[in-house]
């Protein structure tokens, strides 16, 4: 079900939906800054975050809002598979 | 003084201080003195002679400020344009200053390249073999004869007709601005301010030219996307001052896991663009308490108009405060005379941080500038309400014309408005600013559409390929008809009131 390419896909499709309004024309690779880019504004970040949390039931800290984790699609996915392991694990 | 000659002092007095921060890149100020230097050789040698204009179209990166002070070095114009401005509108910004050169970046070029199409002027973009070329040249600047009653800047702003209009600014100006805000803040060389306002804004390009000034440390960063990094950053820096808008400070505030104290050097915040609400000033004070709180108003026509002293927060929170050090501000009648404490009127600025006028557009200068005290000077008339309480503190009350302030920025509707009507599918459309806890106001469009397919995202798709970010609305809501006045007009006003019932 969650398998990294899933990830990625229904982050790919809340950006597309949420921050380019349908416009799929834009370069949405695993590894483009979104920030960088423009695809995404300051404060559309934090609508990413909720949505991560919601979708997957997750807490982010404050601390995990970082570029490492929340900066392009594939940062995004590996952070939501690892939190969303550890959570199933516990 | 002319600005070129903040970085020659202060590159003077302490060589080796770190001046700018930005991501990876630290430069001190000997470096910065001799990269802009060398910048504004090559720029000599492109082609740039006194007083011609050239456009810094770059994010917050230090190639930006380099930029900015190489062509002042050059004796040049610089004008500071937004990194997320489209091809159109730097078109019409191109046609209308007539820019020498273009100093951009990679990602940039190709706008650049688009908006200057078919006209002589020279491209250099920063990370490019050309680029560190030009920071390596050893030729020295050629003496340009300049002095400080040249034009050190336009800064394009948008304007209630629709198109941006550019503000003139001496270096005359932007001393005795940078000379007034850096008193009441009491800023001494060992600030470390942290600027993540673009420096296409004047409140951004304003930290770096006082920054310089001092011989202070800027710490240049893009964005606030990442609350928490940013705090990071400016942990490691010792940062003692931060400017803020009042959707960064909204964003904060939306930390969960902030503590009181977590920037313990932090001496002084900053707010202007748009009033904090008096919660937000409260809850900020307690994240930091060390820190003072400057509510602040402004407009670039004099870059800054008033500030509250931080001890006068408690008994008038809603103020904006008092004409800033050397300045003058009060509350006028429509004939020009000064009105008594209480009633209200347009605020009026006087002194030497008033701007020379608009770029070519003497009918808009006229509208803004007019007689003032003495016969041989002109005063701004801001376009803003205002009136004074009965000891001489200001508080606004609202703007004479449409224009929305959103994250900060100002956004004319009859710019959005013009390009949805540019779109086929759209009969008629009005654009108004909604109230929005984060944003200030949010830009919200109602539209009238003669193509029933037509979507809100379709309508805002359209609009965010030819307007800037901020420009773009938010929202926008189909209707059959637009609310009008009597005489047939589509009124803003109205439709502003119509949604109130929504």
């Amino acid at each position: 079900m969650t398998t990294p390419e899933a990830i990625s896909d229904a982050i790919r499709a809340f950006i597309v939906e949420n921050f380019l309004f349908g416009d799929t024309s834009q370069d949405l690779g695993d590894d483009v800054s979104l920030i960088e880019a423009d695809l995404v504004d300051s404060t559309g970040i934090l609508e990413l975050v909720a949505f991560v949390e919601e979708r997957w039931g997750i807490a982010v800290k404050d601390a995990d809002i970082v570029p490492a984790n929340f900066d392009s699609i594939g940062r995004i996915a590996a952070f939501v598979g690892k939190r969303a392991g550890l959570s199933q694990a516990a | 003084m002319r600005v070129e000659q903040f970085l020659h002092h202060s590159a003077a007095h302490a060589p080796a201080k770190t001046a700018l921060v930005a991501g990876a890149t630290r430069l001190s100020y000997a470096e910065c003195a001799q990269k802009s230097a060398a910048l504004a050789a090559t720029l000599q040698h492109l082609g740039v002679k006194r007083d011609d204009r050239v456009l810094v179209f770059m994010d917050n990166a230090a190639e930006a400020a380099l930029a900015i002070f190489a062509v002042l070095e050059a004796g040049a114009t610089f004008s500071p344009i937004n990194a997320s401005t489209k091809a159109d509108k730097l078109a019409y910004i191109v046609g209308n200053c007539r820019p020498r050169a273009i100093l951009t970046q990679k990602k940039l070029a190709p706008i650049a390249t688009e908006a200057s199409a078919g006209k002589d002027i020279a491209l250099l973009v920063a990370g490019t073999p050309e680029w560190e070329a030009a920071l390596a040249e050893t030729v020295p600047v050629a003496p340009h004869g300049g002095i400080d009653s040249d034009l050190a800047m336009l800064i394009y702003t948008s304007g209630s007709t629709g198109r941006p209009k550019g503000v003139m600014m001496t270096h005359r100006n932007i001393d005795a601005a940078s000379a007034s805000i850096t008193t009441y803040l009491e800023n001494t060389p060992d600030d470390i301010i942290l600027n993540v306002a673009p420096l296409a804004f004047d409140y951004g390009l304003y930290q770096l030219l006082m920054a310089v000034r001092l011989g202070a440390t800027l710490v240049l960063e893009k964005s606030f996307a990442f609350p928490a990094a940013i705090f990071e950053t400016m942990r490691r820096e010792k940062v003692t001052g931060f400017p803020l808008v009042p959707t960064m400070a909204a964003m904060i505030l939306q930390m969960r896991d902030l503590v009181p104290g977590a920037l313990p050097d932090l001496r002084y915040i900053t707010n202007t663009a748009a009033a904090l609400p008096e919660e937000h000033i409260q809850r900020l004070r307690a994240l930091f308490p060390g820190a003072r709180l400057y509510s602040m108003y402004g407009l670039t026509e004099c870059k800054r108009c008033t500030w509250l002293p931080p001890t006068e927060l408690d008994r008038r929170a809603g103020s904006v405060g008092i004409a800033i050090p050397n300045t003058e501000a009060y509350v006028a009648a429509d004939d020009g005379a000064p009105v008594a404490a209480g009633v209200i009127g347009e605020l009026v600025i006087r002194g030497p941080h008033v701007m020379q006028g608009y770029w070519e557009n003497p009918t808009a200068t006229a509208e803004r500038l007019r007689p003032g005290r003495n016969p041989w000077e002109k005063v701004l008339f801001t376009g803003d309400l205002f009136y004074a309480d009965a000891e001489g503190f200001l508080y606004f009350v609202g703007r004479k014309d449409d224009i929305i302030k959103t994250r900060g920025e100002k956004v004319a509707p009859k710019e959005v408005e013009a390009v949805l009507h540019a779109h086929p599918g759209i009969a008629e459309a009005v654009v108004v600013g909604v109230p929005d806890p984060v944003l200030g106001q949010a830009v919200k469009a109602i539209v009238v559409r003669t193509d029933p397919a037509l979507g809100e995202g379709d309508v805002i798709r359209h609009c965010a390929r030819a307007l800037e970010d901020f420009m773009v609305p938010k929202a926008v809501e189909f209707r059959t008809e637009l609310p009008k006045t009597d005489t047939g007009k589509v009124s803003r006003r109205l439709a502003a009131a119509s949604l109130e019932f929504t």
